[in-house]
């Protein structure tokens, strides 16, 4: 990652996601749109599935964004990108357009690790330069919190219900990561909101990397009512989540992986916080036993001992 | 007169006349407008379009970018994310395809996009059928597309170039449909006079003049709509489709005034005196009806076939004034509209047409060709007998015949 950006002073001023949308107060997806975009600036142009932000902030005759955006359905972000880029592609060597714009996929995670995954594996099988940002709030809450296969172990949700025989999700969280790396492409990093310049500066790595190949960003941004904690919480929230070790930050660079701070030096496990204060804090977790959170901590010791592993094959 | 100038025209603007099956005619075509973007997924029997296509980029004889998706629904979705970014698109496909695009069907004409895509049709499963009938065009004519059907080779690269013309018209924005039958015509091989590219590309100019994606400009495209919009948008594709009626008819005007040729959204043949009206659509059906209305008509009956070419915008008037005067009409369907009262797509549309105008008459609904099921000369003679007979009676089926079906009707 390049450090384009090393204060919040650094950011630029311009907003190109507008005021008054439509999001609940202290949506996560929303603060890293609004980074997203500041990163990426003016030339870039947004294709974005359904899902909670899509239908905040495009509520006709109304519109949030002042960059040039597409919406086409839930399952398909990527294949409509791999559209978008192409025909920039063409119509540039043909001098029909004279345009440097870049192309950049917003999508949730129902979006991405489900129902999108087939088109999101096309788009990155065959190559084409565009960044697709998964806004991670780890279920399906433009439809009133369903789990997906991003939702965690043991979350609460209205599919995963807390009930007398089953309790919360029963699978654990997918590696989306993995998925992605394992389509060889040039540059995928995982983000989170609370980390502001962090984020920024995988932005404007992923969208240099472009003209090689498809980069990948996974953001993990918390969701108030999805998660059930008050909604001033959610920067908090999102830092116990890497603090904890639960969301890593790093980055996949040309075959290199390298760890960002805080979470470099999270393979010590005393360097963590321990995950109860994540946990606590958030109502889908509210009927954890202990057993639970021993069965969520050595998972997480469990996925560091695989990091660690592809640190030292990779790092 | 006008056949020795429509011939002199043919002189000028053909270059060659190469014996092609309708999908590769389709490629021609599409290699003949300067598409930019191509995106499609194969399937029987439209896959020999997009290996055409494939060679001709990988030739560069089309600079094109050819997006090899894994999916029917990536080739329409990434078609729709080429056409907003202000690419001229293609993409073909056939049944079971065309089903997987469904959803992107009714997003690509209510975000307005120029967007050209042939469908060689074919039977929709269960059972899995390979074989052509419309069954796959039929599922999808509420999409809001335009919908065109053409009966020979010539016809669908001819058609396929005034597709392009149509949808980019700045008065029309919609996409089109190029269909005709799987494998009688998809796979069987004509002779097609290709034009000089000069004529074509001056037929089919670039509009970049309409809504796209440009940093520019920046505009959102796909919005949600509450219940106090949606209606009224919803109601512009509805009367853009409508509208477009008027425009086609010009395209095919100034098609024929530049290319030589005589097509027109209804084909009459032998239908001015005409007593017995088949309706027909595609091209087996078509030529099975018009020979037989040669046969009729040596036997002293009135025969004539109603070929309808442009199924959406249905043409209405056309199709009542060729039928208003014929005693009786049969529409054949190569597609099922079960559950309905009478099972025939089209009969349907036709009877509405002629209730709207206040007509009846006797008119049956035939169903024939499903799956590909031999239809045969005889059969369709045979219809002009039987109608011949209802006319005189004034007895007539009010329930769809299944033509050729074995064990006969439950
Ligand atoms: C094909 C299809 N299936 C289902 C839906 C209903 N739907 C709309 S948004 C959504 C969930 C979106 O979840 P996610 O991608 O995680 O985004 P979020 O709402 O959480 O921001 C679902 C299930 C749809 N629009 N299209
Ligand atoms: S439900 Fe969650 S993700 Fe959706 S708008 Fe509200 S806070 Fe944001
Ligand atoms: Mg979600």
């Amino acid at each position: 990652m390049k450090m384009y950006f090393r204060t919040i002073k650094d950011l630029p001023l311009d907003e190109y996601y507008g005021p008054g949308q439509l999001t609940c107060a202290g949506c996560g997806p929303s603060i890293a749109v609004r980074w997203l975009l500041k990163a990426a600036g003016s030339d870039v142009i947004v294709v974005n599935a359904t899902g909670c932000i899509e239908v905040t902030t495009t509520s006709y005759p109304y519109t949030a964004w002042s960059v040039p955006y597409l919406h086409v359905a839930f399952e398909n972000s990527a294949a409509a990108a791999s559209g978008v880029e192409s025909a920039l592609k063409v119509l540039r060597r043909k001098g029909i357009l004279d345009t440097k714009a870049k192309v950049m996929v917003i999508a949730g995670d129902g979006g991405t690790y489900d129902i999108g995954l087939q088109a999101l594996s096309g788009m990155l099988e065959r190559g084409h330069g565009v960044l697709y940002v998964l806004y991670d709030n780890e279920a399906y809450m433009n439809t009133g919190i369903q789990r997906s296969g991003g939702t965690p172990h043991f979350a609460w949700t209205t599919t995963s219900p807390v009930g007398s025989k089953l309790r919360g999700k029963v699978q654990r969280k997918k590696d989306i990561m993995s998925i992605v790396i394992g389509h060889h492409i040039p540059y995928a990093a995982t983000a989170n909101i609370a980390y502001p310049i962090d984020l920024a500066n995988k932005v404007k790595t992923a969208l240099d990397y472009l003209d090689e190949g498809p980069a990948f960003i996974h953001v993990l941004a918390p969701c108030p009512p999805g998660w059930r904690y008050p909604e001033e919480m959610t920067v908090e929230i999102a830092r116990l989540a890497t603090e904890t070790g639960y969301f890593p930050l790093y980055e996949w660079d040309h075959g290199r992986i390298r760890f960002n701070p805080p979470s470099n030096a999270h393979f010590d496990k005393s360097r963590r916080k321990p995950i109860i204060e994540y946990l606590k804090r958030q109502g889908r977790f509210a009927h954890l036993t202990e057993e639970d959170i021993k069965e969520i901590e050595k998972e997480i010791d469990e996925y560091w001992d695989y990091l660690a592993r592809l640190a030292k094959a990779f790092g | 007169m006008a056949i020795a100038k429509a011939l002199s025209v043919r002189e000028e603007v053909v270059k060659e006349r190469l014996g092609l099956t309708s999908n590769y005619a389709a490629a021609y075509a599409v290699k003949s407008v300067d598409v930019d973007v191509i995106a499609a997924y194969p399937i029987t029997p439209q896959t020999t379009i997009i290996e055409k296509l494939a060679e001709f980029v990988a030739n560069g004889e089309i600079d094109a970018e050819y997006i090899p998706v894994e999916s029917e629904h990536s080739a329409l979705s990434a078609v729709v994310g080429a056409a907003a970014t202000g690419a001229r698109v293609f993409t073909a496909t056939s049944a079971q395809g065309l089903e997987f695009m469904h959803e992107v069907l009714y997003i690509a004409s209510g975000l307005r996009l120029p967007i050209v895509m042939a469908v060689p049709g074919r039977a929709l499963s269960a059972p899995i059928s390979i074989h052509g009938d419309y069954q796959d065009i039929m599922s999808a004519r509420d999409s809001g597309w335009i919908v065109m059907i053409a009966s020979s080779a010539q016809e669908v690269y001819d058609s396929i170039i005034m597709a392009y013309r149509i949808a980019e018209d700045s008065r029309v924005l919609l996409p089109v449909m190029v269909s005709y039958d799987g494998f009688l015509m998809s796979h069987t091989t004509e002779p097609v006079e290709i034009y000089h590219e000069d004529y074509v590309r001056k037929f089919t100019p670039r509009n970049l003049n309409r809504h796209r994606l440009d940093p520019r400009k920046p505009i959102t495209i796909g919005v949600i709509a509450s219940p106090d919009w949606y209606y009224e948008i919803k109601y512009q594709v509805i009367n853009a489709l409508k509208e477009s009626k008027s425009m086609i008819k010009e395209v095919h005007d100034e098609f024929n005034k530049t290319f030589g040729t005589n097509y027109d959204i209804v084909e009459r043949y032998m239908i001015d005196d005409a007593d017995y009206v088949l309706i027909t659509y595609g091209g087996a059906s078509s030529g099975n009806a018009k020979e037989a209305a040669i046969r009729a008509r040596e036997k002293g009956l009135r025969a004539g076939v109603l070929r309808i070419r442009l199924f959406r915008p249905f043409p209405t008037d056309e199709v009542v004034n060729a039928i208003k005067d014929a005693k009786a009409v049969a529409v054949i369907d190569r597609a099922l509209s079960p559950g309905n009262t009478y099972e025939g797509p089209v009969f349907n549309d036709v009877v509405s047409a002629l209730y709207s105008r206040g007509i009846d008459k006797p008119i049956i609904s035939v169903i024939h060709g499903i799956s590909q099921r031999t239809m045969l000369v005889d059969d369709f003679y045979n219809l002009y007998k039987t109608l011949d007979e209802y006319a005189r009676t004034g007895e007539y089926p009010r329930k769809t015949i299944f033509m050729g079906l074995r064990g006969g009707e439950a």
